[in-house]
């Protein structure tokens, strides 16, 4: 284990040390809030701006990101950002406005915003679009909040069921459970699809509707998808796709079309947008013309017509029974409607069906590569992603060790242990933006790692060697917690 | 695997001792879901449950998972010291790993040893 290799911010910290210098006042002064109500010290630390730099482009130096290689993470499509996304969204008419600034003098944002609404819905064959949302999760509660909205207005109460399939993301019950609805789990059947006898045993007149992933988190496209949606629809119920692994469908399949009611897009997925560090996410809406009067306000809207000679004037305007505002101003404007709009913009219509094509060669490449050498449960031609088991017979490896150990190959691990119906589960995405060299590097590495794993087992218990850190103890930062801050010198009393 | 002959075992791999109405999970449970970090029992005292209703939600370092009745009736007992130790599911699950006591305990569908271990074998991939 190599020894601590950068000290803390705080630690390196010294009395008296300053990075910038505090010109003297040219406002007037005004007194401090009464004297219990302020701190005697606020220990932030103290250095010269050339030791903070030097700290974090240390610290920037062990991370590992798209931009320094291949990042295989299952289910987040972590394709490469292309740097122009990085001009657009910093162009001073887009960086310099507010929200609130008169509607006149943000002509430009607000036409960005109408067509990034118009082409999302010509992408997903949706009437409608919100662009609020935060981020996938926060698409998915609207979504269901929508949902909730168009049964109550029908008088529709007693519905409170939601099915969701086995293979689900975690967010999916976690957003109908934010509204207090029963999630009703569907098994999968041996082909990865959605149980079609368990499912027709769950619909009924109850049920609010049905979120279902497709392409699934097995990266399976369910092989009886309008079948699906014909239940639920049967019974009453509206169908929410969960957006997820649009990048698989893009220019091919429009879930509008597939009969679907709802569906969040997430911008920082499909089109381009970094994420993988906490944000910035940017999770749109869609919506079939049966919701679209109760999607969020506001929406960006024409207010005038314009002509040959004028443009059209670009506002606000609220849907009918609508279920209000998602947050406080109108999206991650910058980092998620700029960049995704760069990104469509200049891919076109074409280039779009180009990403979903190579984004399903690719995975079915590697899964071709890697059949053999490791099992795979759901072994049929894969969408934008496969999974594969981690372990094998007579072995006690497991997909945690084969993910640390080709940490030491230079390679990000794919995601581990999810979906959950498949035991030790590597679930990996090459993404379209990645070269057939790339592709094979990884291969390669993988099957190496599995000749390891019978000849020398102990080189994946101890994996990673070759990193900063070795293998971090998991189990112990889980059961032993120690929340690490600064309390003030009152706290006692404050409590 | 071990797998006690005197208990039930439910497909959603909780045990039920017919003799004590102690609920658990199988050591085969506890063997895929790794290190237990964290368990919180969900249901007190006098509470009536029903077959299916979740009881308990435990997580490992790999996945949390609901912990379902296995039988219905009113809970006698709640093992309140397994939430300081989680560990314990992996190192004793079927002693000090029980979770809550149901009496009364009308079983739902559930399997003996033998049955349970089938199952379980034919899980493997």
């Amino acid at each position: 284990m190599a020894e601590i290799v950068e000290p803390t911010i705080f630690e390196l910290s010294s009395p008296g040390r300053r990075g910038v210098t505090m010109p003297a006042s040219d406002v007037p002064t005004v007194d401090l809030p009464p004297k219990h109500l302020l701190r005697s010290e606020l220990p932030l630390p103290e250095l010269a701006e050339v030791d903070v730099v030097r700290h974090y482009m240390k610290l920037s130096s062990f991370n590992y990101s798209v931009d320094s290689g291949f990042y295989p993470l299952g289910s987040c499509t972590m394709k490469y950002n292309p740097k122009i996304n990085e001009d657009t969204c910093r162009l001073p008419g887009f960086l310099f406005t507010h929200p609130l600034q008169p509607i006149e003098t943000v002509q430009g944002n607000l036409a960005l915003m109408y067509e990034m609404q118009e082409w999302l819905k010509e992408i997903s064959g949706f009437a409608g679009v919100t662009l609020q949302p935060a981020a996938g999760a926060h698409g998915e509660f609207t979504g269901v909040l929508m949902m909730a909205a168009y049964h109550k207005l029908r008088g529709d109460t007693k519905r409170t069921k939601m099915l969701i399939p086995d293979a689900a993301h975690g967010t999916n019950p976690a957003s109908v459970g934010m509204l207090g609805f029963t999630v009703v789990t569907i098994p999968s059947d041996s082909r990865g699809n959605v149980d079609l006898e368990k499912l027709k045993a769950a619909c009924d007149d109850t049920v609010v509707g049905m979120m279902l992933t497709n392409p699934n988190t097995l990266g399976m496209f369910d092989e009886h998808i309008e079948e699906v949606v014909k239940l639920v629809k049967d019974c009453g119920g509206l169908m929410y796709g969960d957006g997820a692994n649009l990048n698989a469908l893009l220019g091919i399949v429009r879930p509008g079309d597939l009969g679907f009611d709802v569906m969040h897009f997430n911008l920082h997925k499909t089109f381009a947008v970094p994420h993988g560090g906490g944000g910035p996410g940017s999770g749109p809406v869609g919506v079939s013309q049966r919701l679209a009067d109760f999607l969020p306000s506001p929406l960006v809207g024409i207010i005038e017509e314009g002509d040959d000679e004028t443009a059209p004037l670009y506002g606000f305007v609220t849907p009918k029974n609508s279920i209000g505002r998602m947050k406080a101003f109108h999206g991650h404007f910058g980092g998620g409607l700029v960049r995704s709009y760069t990104y469509i913009l200049m891919h076109g219509p074409d280039g779009l069906k180009d990403i979903a094509q190579y984004a399903v060669l690719n995975a079915n490449y590697l899964q071709a590569r890697l059949r053999g050498t490791y099992h795979i449960p759901y072994d049929r031609i894969c969408m934008h992603e496969f999974v594969m088991e981690g372990k094998f017979e007579g072995s006690d490896v497991r997909a945690l060790d084969i993910s640390k150990r080709l940490m030491d190959y230079n390679f990000h691990p794919p995601t581990n242990y999810f979906p959950l119906i498949v035991p030790e589960a590597l679930m990996i995405e090459p993404t379209e933006t990645e070269n057939k060299d790339t592709l094979d590097r990884f291969a390669d590495a993988l099957i190496k790692i599995a000749e390891e794993a019978k000849s020398q087992p102990d080189l994946l218990h101890n994996a990673p060697i070759t990193t900063k850190f070795g293998r971090m103890d998991e189990v112990k930062a889980a059961r032993e917690l120690v929340l690490c801050c600064w309390l003030p010198e009152n706290y006692e009393e404050m409590v | 695997m071990n797998t006690p002959s005197n208990l039930k075992y439910a497909k959603s791999d909780e045990w039920f001792d017919p003799a004590t109405g102690a609920v658990g999970i199988s050591d085969y449970a506890q063997n895929q879901l790794s290190d237990i970090v964290f368990v919180e029992i969900l249901v007190d005292e006098g509470e009536e449950v029903t077959v299916g209703k979740a009881i308990a939600s435990v997580e490992s370092v790999k996945a949390s998972s609901e912990i379902y009745a296995p039988a219905a009736g009113k809970v006698g007992a709640v093992n309140k010291g397994l939430s300081d130790k989680p560990e314990t599911l992996n190192s004793d699950p079927y002693g000090e790993g029980w979770m809550i006591k149901i009496e009364g305990g009308a079983m739902g569908d559930v399997m003996d040893a033998a049955e349970y271990e089938k199952y379980c074998e034919g899980r493997a991939h």
